[in-house]
């Protein structure tokens, strides 16, 4: 059996006995519809054309807070390699840094930009860049060391060094940190959304949850999970196809 | 005085490679005292010579091909290669093949194999036709659109010294490069070296901890003694330009290795700080 074909039955299984609990009353209906009910919603919610642009925004401050992150998060990275006491003296604050919960510093945002676009790609932001950082450094760190006594038998310069060498082999690392970034930008949009906003998708579910309106809330949850796991999703087959010729048999 | 002085050049620019009074020093780190690792070394070797070093482990030899490539400067004594010094930058002309696998995971076979001859401005015909002879000769054809994780540690070997042979070097320097194969592999790598070194003309030298790959492939033997690496003897080995891994079963051969273990058995017991010295 396929290994696509075994991940479609568990997803198919988990759907399935979810929406036995709910058809048979396990679940309440008014507590949570059937996923099929879901995808029903998920349809009418936005063949209305309602959250449109509500949709827009939120991927709009996604791709900003992704490319800041992606950008910022190499740049750093590249800066810290360089410096390797500066490094040292970070290293620590690297590795604790995902244990802060940066969302507590959402209202201080509010405060400093105003309630527009700019807190949410900020958490956004802050909440990707050190996967970048931190996979950047773990991507220049291991290309191994005769590859640079090869470069240097070529007689290449610095910068054809990088180009040809120190980058092709980071690559993949540098991949996991873009793809940790899409799913971390996401997150902290959507959640930033969710605490406090005027628009978005999370405002969105939130104002439905506030409103006991089950209908928009489940559609859009279902829909954004569909989404995200389906961009992860192919960025994941991206990554795989990378890996495999390089790491085939070895 | 002079004609002496002009005697010593003339001799030195004959010489394909010269090393002259070189020694190594790792200065001294954060408390650690300084390292003498190498020298001082005095070596000639002549065009189109396959010379090879062996020595006890950590005796510099890797230090010493490090230094002859230009990749590490000495600390005293002078370097040249073909009559011009060697001063911490690669020269034109040297190719290196290393112990660890070197060759581009992200490239396949044959991007490897023409990566050095890519930067620079050739005709794309003739480039096709060094690469593809390279590949060829190296046994890689079938391979060519392969990437090295699909291949074993043997071929990826190949790869890196077809890599190297494409730039055609005058001076081929060979780390160790078989120290990571099966004994079967390196004796049939060793006949593929001995035929690209017939066939390119080049001077090798081959840095090895295989006493056997040693007495096989060289018109001389380098033999260093423990750290600081000196060269304590250098062995002719006396075999015809014409050769290959056959003469293992030749008396010469045996007595080759048996001079090279007599001379190294000392010098090992020392690098292992004398543990089980035998009286």
């Amino acid at each position: 059996m396929p290994v696509w074909f075994i991940r479609l039955l568990v997803l198919l299984a988990a759907f399935g006995l979810l929406e036995l609990a709910c058809r048979t009353g396990s679940i309440d209906r008014h507590t949570m519809p059937p996923p099929t009910l879901m995808a029903v919603y998920a349809w009418q919610v936005l063949a209305s054309g309602r959250v449109t642009a509500d949709i827009l925004m939120t991927l709009q401050n996604v791709g900003i807070a992704f490319l800041l992150a992606v950008s910022v998060g190499f740049l750093v990275g590249v800066v810290l390699h360089r410096l390797p006491r500066l490094r040292r003296a970070v290293d620590p604050l690297l590795a604790s840094y995902y244990a802060v919960p940066v969302f507590i510093f959402y209202p201080l945002f509010i405060v400093i930009f105003g309630l527009n676009n700019w807190p949410l790609i900020a958490i956004g932001f802050l909440f990707a860049v050190v996967a970048m950082v931190i996979n950047t450094l773990n991507g220049f760190d291991r290309v191994p060391r005769v590859l640079f006594k090869v470069a240097r038998v070529h007689r290449l310069s610095r910068p054809a060094e990088v180009w040809l060498i120190t980058l092709p082999s980071a690559a993949p690392y540098l991949f996991t940190g873009v793809k940790l970034c899409v799913a971390y930008s996401f997150i902290g949009v959507v959640a930033g959304e969710f605490i406090l906003a005027g628009a978005g998708l999370g405002y969105e579910i939130a104002f439905a949850y506030n409103n006991f309106d089950n209908r928009t809330m489940y559609g859009l949850m279902l829909f954004l999970l569909v989404f995200v796991t389906a961009v992860n999703m192919a960025l994941h087959v991206w990554e795989r196809r990378l890996h495999a010729r390089r790491s085939r048999g070895s | 005085m002079a004609e002496a002085a002009t005697a010593r050049e003339a001799a030195e620019t004959a010489a394909h490679v010269s090393v002259q009074g070189v020694t190594r020093v790792y200065p001294a780190v954060a408390g650690n005292a300084s390292v003498h690792a190498l020298g001082p070394l005095d070596l000639t070797l002549s065009q189109g010579e396959f010379f090879s070093v062996v020595g006890p482990s950590g005796c510099g030899k890797s230090t010493l091909l490090d230094l002859v490539a230009g990749l590490a400067r000495p600390s005293e004594g002078s370097i040249r290669f073909e009559g011009r010094e060697v001063a911490g930058s690669v020269p034109d002309g040297i190719g290196v093949v290393f112990q660890e696998d070197a060759s581009f995971p992200w490239l396949t076979v044959r991007d490897n194999v023409a990566f050095g001859l890519k930067r620079q401005s050739l005709p794309r015909g003739e480039l096709a036709a060094r690469v593809d002879y390279a590949i060829d000769f190296m046994g890689l054809k079938d391979f060519a659109r392969a990437y090295p994780a699909q291949l074993s540690g043997g071929m990826r070997q190949r790869v890196c010294i077809a890599r190297t042979l494409v730039l055609k070097p005058r001076l081929l320097l060979l780390d160790e490069p078989f120290g990571a194969l099966d004994q079967q592999t390196r004796l049939l790598m060793g006949d593929e070296v001995l035929r690209l070194w017939r066939e390119t003309g080049a001077t090798i030298m081959l840095i090895t901890h295989a006493l056997d790959e040693a007495a096989m492939l060289s018109d001389r033997v380098g033999v260093m003694s423990s750290r600081p690496g000196r060269f304590i003897e250098i062995l002719e080995t006396g075999w015809p330009r014409e050769r290959d891994s056959r003469i293992v079963s030749e008396d010469a051969f045996g007595r080759i290795t048996s001079r090279l273990w007599s001379l190294l058995r000392e010098e090992s017991l020392a690098a292992l700080g004398g543990a089980g010295r035998v009286a």
